[in-house]
C-alpha cells in the first residue's frame, strides 16, 4: 500500500523545498493528525468564549448612543468575519484540489461549509435582532445586508450541489466551481459600506486606520474573535474527519484503524 | 508546460475575468446600488423624480418640530452642503436624535418637501461608553468658544 502523499512529493520535488509538505496531503496521515489538533483548539475555544463573554456583558461598559443593544457586536462581528474567512479557505482548499488533484483538499472544503453558513446565519440573525431597535428595521435592502444574504445561498448552494451529485470526484469538481465564482462576493461585502451609500455603517475596525472603538469593547471583541478562531478550526477537523472516514471506507487503512479500535474494546 | 501549471493558469485567469466582469457589472449599476441619496444629490436632480427614494444624511441640529397633530414631525436632513425638509407621520426609531445620522424613504413634493414614508436611524461606526462621549461633547465645546473668541 502506498500512501498518495508520498507520491505526490516525489511527483512534486520543486514544491518540497526540502519539507515534505505533501505528506499530510493524505488523508491516511492527516487522520491522525487532526485529532492531535482538535483538542489545542478546542480547550481554547471554550477559555476564549468564556472570558470573551464575560468581559462582553459584565465589564465593557454601555455605549453612548447605542445602550445595551450595541453589546450584539460582540457576536455579531466575529461571526461576520468568521463567514468571510471561512468562505474564502473553502476556495482556497477549492482552488489547491483542482490544481494538484488532491482529494484532501475537496474534503476540507466540505468540512468548511456547515460551518461558515452557519456563522453567516449567526450574522444576518443577530443584525435583524440590533437592526430593529437601533435603525428601526429589521431588514433593509442595502449593498451590505443583501451581499451577506448572497454568502449564505452560496454556501447552501454548495452544499446542496456537491449531496446532490453521486459520484464524490464529479461533485467535488461542481462544487469547486461553484465556490471559486462565490469568491468575488467577499470583496464585494468587505468593501460594500465604502463603494456604496448604505445604511449599514463603517468598519469599526480594520489594518489601515485606528480602531474607533473604547479599548474594553474593542478588547472584547477581539477575545470573542479568537474564540471564534478557534471553535471553527476544531469543529472543522472534527467534520473532516468523519467526511475521511465515510468517504474512504473501503480503502485499507479505514479497515486498519477500525480494527484497532475494535482491539482496543476487547 | 506540465498539467497542473495548466490547470493552474485555468483557475487564475477564470478567477481574473470574473473579477473583472463582477466590476464592471456593479460599476454599471452603481446607481441602482445606493441606498440613499444626498441631498446635494437631490438639489443637483441625481435622485429619481416621480418615484420613491431614499434620502441619508444629518438630522439637523434644532430642526426637529412636532406638529399640532402630535403625529408629524418635520425636520431638515443636511450634508452640510444643502438641506432638505422632511415631513414624517409616524413614530420615530429610538436613535433618532438632531445631529445624528437618518435614512428616509418617501417622495419629493412639488413645494421641494420630501415626504418621508419611513425613517431610519443611521448609528456611525464609533462605540464609547457614555463618559467618553460626555468629555468629547466638552472638548468639542471648548474648542467652539476658543474659536468665537
Amino acid at each position: 500500500m502506498t500512501s498518495s502523499g508520498k507520491a505526490l512529493s516525489e511527483k512534486l520535488p520543486e514544491f518540497s523545498g526540502g519539507i515534505n509538505w505533501f505528506k499530510y496531503a493524505s488523508p491516511q496521515t492527516f487522520y491522525p493528525l487532526a485529532g492531535r489538533l482538535i483538542p489545542l483548539f478546542g480547550w481554547p475555544a471554550l477559555v476564549l468564549t468564556v472570558v470573551g463573554l464575560y468581559i462582553s456583558f459584565f465589564v465593557a461598559p454601555t455605549d453612548a448612543t447605542q445602550g445595551e443593544s450595541y453589546r450584539i457586536i460582540f457576536i455579531h462581528v466575529p461571526a461576520a468575519w468568521m463567514s468571510m474567512v471561512i468562505y474564502l479557505a473553502m476556495a482556497f482548499w477549492c482552488a489547491v484540489g483542482l490544481i494538484f488533484n488532491t482529494r484532501l483538499s475537496f474534503m476540507m472544503s466540505q468540512a468548511l461549509a456547515p460551518t461558515g453558513a452557519i456563522w453567516t446565519f449567526v450574522a444576518l440573525w443577530t443584525g435583524a435582532l440590533w437592526g430593529k431597535p437601533t435603525w428601526g428595521a429589521w431588514w433593509v435592502w442595502d449593498a451590505r445586508l443583501t451581499s451577506e444574504l448572497i454568502l449564505l445561498f452560496l454556501y447552501l448552494g454548495y452544499m446542496a450541489l456537491v449531496a446532490a451529485i453521486d459520484d464524490p470526484r464529479r461533485a467535488d469538481r461542481a462544487g469547486a466551481v461553484v465556490a471559486l465564482v462565490g469568491a468575488i462576493n467577499v470583496p464585494i461585502i468587505y468593501f460594500s459600506v465604502t463603494w456604496w451609500n448604505t445604511l449599514h455603517q463603517g468598519a469599526s475596525v480594520s489594518v489601515t486606520s485606528a480602531p474607533k472603538m473604547a479599548s474594553i469593547m474593542l478588547t472584547g471583541m477581539l477575545i470573542m474573535a479568537l474564540a471564534a478562531w478557534a471553535y471553527s478550526v476544531s469543529v472543522v477537523l472534527v467534520r473532516v474527519r468523519a467526511i475521511m472516514l465515510e468517504r474512504e471506507r473501503n480503502s485499507d487503512w479505514v479497515a486498519d484503524r477500525v480494527a484497532q479500535l475494535v482491539e482496543s474494546h476487547r | 508546460m506540465k498539467p497542473r501549471h495548466k490547470r493552474m493558469l485555468l483557475i487564475g485567469g477564470g478567477v481574473a475575468a470574473l473579477a473583472l466582469s463582477a466590476t464592471l457589472v456593479l460599476s454599471a449599476f452603481q446607481k441602482n446600488l445606493v441606498f440613499f441619496f444626498s441631498p446635494s444629490q437631490i438639489v443637483n436632480n441625481e435622485a429619481p423624480q416621480n418615484r420613491t427614494f431614499r434620502i441619508g444624511g444629518l438630522v439637523e441640529a434644532g430642526s426637529v418640530r412636532r406638529e399640532a397633530d402630535g403625529l408629524t414631525t418635520s425636520f431638515v436632513v443636511t450634508d452640510t452642503a444643502n438641506r432638505i425638509p422632511v415631513s414624517y407621520k409616524g413614530a420615530l426609531p429610538d436613535l433618532f436624535k438632531e445631529g445624528k445620522g437618518v435614512v428616509s424613504q418617501g417622495k419629493l413634493g412639488a413645494d421641494g418637501v420630501f415626504v418621508a414614508s419611513e425613517v431610519l436611524a443611521k448609528h456611525d461606526e464609533n462605540y464609547m461608553p457614555p463618559e467618553a462621549a460626555h468629555a468629547l461633547e466638552q472638548a468639542q465645546k471648548a474648542q467652539k468658544t476658543v474659536v468665537q473668541k
